[in-house]
């Protein structure tokens, strides 16, 4: 794919030191803007993307073609109004949409990275993003917003500056990845190495791509973004284009024949090691470690208003990993609403169509706008 | 609004930090920004509620008083409210020592089970009341542990919190409740209000 050209890049010269301890500098940093900064550049909200999203939230996405990731939530008159509202967003590092990531070269040696690139973190890719607020001028954000791996970032990040935003809004998502969600990526991780063509990491190199090791990693964790009933009232036991079973292992079902088509459309836009290092810094958040067991600690500094939003069908980061946070806020009288959204969208409720979280989403922000 | 609102909202001191324990769509809230200028956090347990709450600007986490007080420090609030949902919980006793260990004082309103309307439905009909502020059967009422007024204030002996100031709301209409007046208090007032403290 060439993504080279519709992408906006920054380039941080000044050094980074990752969590791994290794130090990057001159790394790329790509980003999308909507909406505009407004004279006093107070209107700005820094969206974080999940697991496999990129900088290009709304509008149509120049390298896929397709509706931008949280079309629903962001855009003119929307959740977050971009006639309101300047929004930034970042394809984070470690990432395959043009920031730095294991598909670049090593300035090095020459040769792209692979499984060379650093180990980052969800500290790493705020601690890069932050940049952004110095390349726009922008001294404080109204607010940073994201959902699952996104969610986390907006934690880590009013943790590292807790002045550089007003409001702050974790979505679907938790302050330490369970074992349960570990285990989830580390079989994706899986599926991956095992492709023959993954080459321990070097496949760019050799022209190949492990695509089928991807495809199977894309297809069970798309299981885990969707819940039980949504997927009994949606599939069934609906047959795939035959009107009996056809005793074979073709996709027989409707549902299988989803999950192979989205496993498939993955494979075209996304890099299979970037997933590998995604993963791993979702695996290593634990913000509660990093304030050695009390989360409340993470947000002592902070005046910023919360707002922390779940949803009832979502098994892989559950209510009560939403209201943990809720609880650490409170513990220190830190202003923090919370809202356990109805839905049976599963995990992914937050990507789509739910009127409950729409509504209450942009009823939060522009109020809190209001009342800034 | 409400005369019980107006009642909490004289009874509250200016700038304080008050915890609204079933804050329903916010308008005590709403009234206690506007008029005392309190930082006003609520919780509620309907999620339409708390939604219409967070469309105000209001700070509320969706929970349930039983089970979510626990997370706030002792002392963090000046004033915990609890309006005319005492009765429904299902244990009354530890709510009020929670309500007393997170506020420093809390305002608690009950509906007067007392009142005579409540007496003769009971005694003429001979059935469980059904009032105005009582509309439920008592298989599908939430009101679990009601009270009378009288009963309110025999409660704070045996579990041990000072009534600081307790107010009767009839026809509204608000007076005093005094140990000389509770038996006619306790017959006509639709509604108790009382400021307590540890």
């Amino acid at each position: 794919m060439n993504i080279k050209e519709n992408i906006k890049t920054l380039v941080i010269k000044k050094p980074l030191k990752l969590d791994c301890g290794k130090t990057i500098n001159n790394f790329p940093l790509a980003y999308e803007t909507y909406g505009s900064l407004n004279k006093n550049k107070d209107n700005a909200i820094l969206v974080f993307h999940a697991l496999t999203g990129d900088q290009f939230v709304t509008g149509i996405n120049p390298v896929t073609k397709k509706d931008g990731w949280w079309s629903y939530a962001v855009g003119p008159n929307k959740s977050i109004d971009t006639n309101k509202y300047f929004v930034i967003c970042a394809n984070v590092i470690g990432g395959c949409m043009g920031s730095f990531g294991p598909s670049h070269k090593n300035p090095d040696t020459n040769k792209i990275f692979g499984t060379d690139f650093p180990v980052i973190t969800i500290n790493d890719m705020v601690n890069a993003q932050v940049n952004l607020l110095d390349h726009f001028e922008i001294k404080k954000l109204f607010s940073v917003v994201g959902g699952s791996m996104g969610g986390m970032q907006v934690l880590q990040f009013i943790s590292n500056y807790p002045d550089k935003a007003s409001t702050v809004v974790p979505i679907a998502c938790t302050s330490s990845h369970s074992a349960q969600n570990i285990a989830f990526n580390e079989l994706g991780r899986q599926a991956i190495a095992s492709d023959h063509n993954w080459s321990n990491g070097k496949y760019l190199s050799n022209n190949t791509l492990p695509d089928k090791g991807l495809s199977v990693a894309r297809m069970a964790a798309h299981i885990t973004y969707l819940s039980k009933k949504g997927l009994q009232e949606k599939f069934g036991r609906k047959l795939q284009e035959r009107d009996a079973l056809k005793f074979g292992f073709d996709a027989d079902f409707q549902i299988e024949s989803y999950l192979r088509y989205q496993g498939s459309v993955f494979v075209d836009r996304f890099d299979a090691n970037s997933y590998l290092y995604i993963t791993r810094a979702m695996d290593y958040f634990d913000l509660v470690k990093q304030f050695d067991g009390n989360l409340s600690n993470a947000f002592k500094k902070t005046k910023a208003k919360f707002f922390v939003i779940s949803f009832t069908s979502d098994w892989l980061y559950p209510t009560q990993e939403n209201k943990d946070i809720v609880i650490a806020l409170n513990a220190i009288g830190a202003d923090v609403g919370f809202v356990e959204i109805k839905s049976d969208k599963g995990h992914d409720s937050f990507l789509l169509d739910v009127p409950d979280f729409l509504k209450t989403l942009k009823n939060f922000l522009d109020k809190s706008y209001i009342e800034r | 609004m409400k005369t019980e609102y107006k009642i909490i909202v004289d009874l509250i001191e200016e700038k304080t930090r008050v915890l609204d324990v079933g804050c329903d769509d916010g308008t005590l809230m709403e009234s206690l920004k506007k008029n005392k200028n309190v930082d006003a956090r609520g919780i509620e347990i309907s999620k339409d509620k708390v939604q219409t709450c967070v469309s105000k600007g209001l700070t509320v986490i969706e929970g349930n008083a039983e089970l979510d007080l626990k997370q706030f420090p002792n002392d963090s609030f000046d004033y915990v409210v609890l309006g005319q949902t005492l009765q429904a919980f299902v244990n009354p006793e530890i709510v009020i020592k929670e309500l007393l260990r997170v506020g420093k004082k809390a305002i608690i309103t009950i509906p007067n089970f007392g009142h005579w309307k409540v007496r003769l439905n009971l005694l003429i009909k001979g059935t469980m009341p059904i009032t105005e502020s009582l509309p439920n059967d008592w298989y599908n009422t939430p009101n679990i542990h009601m009270c009378t007024i009288k009963d309110f204030v025999k409660f704070s002996k045996i579990i041990n919190f000072k009534i600081f100031k307790s107010l009767a709301l009839t026809n509204k209409n608000i007076s005093n409740i005094n140990n000389s007046n509770l038996f006619y208090k306790n017959l006509f007032a639709e509604l108790g209000i009382f400021l307590i403290e540890k």
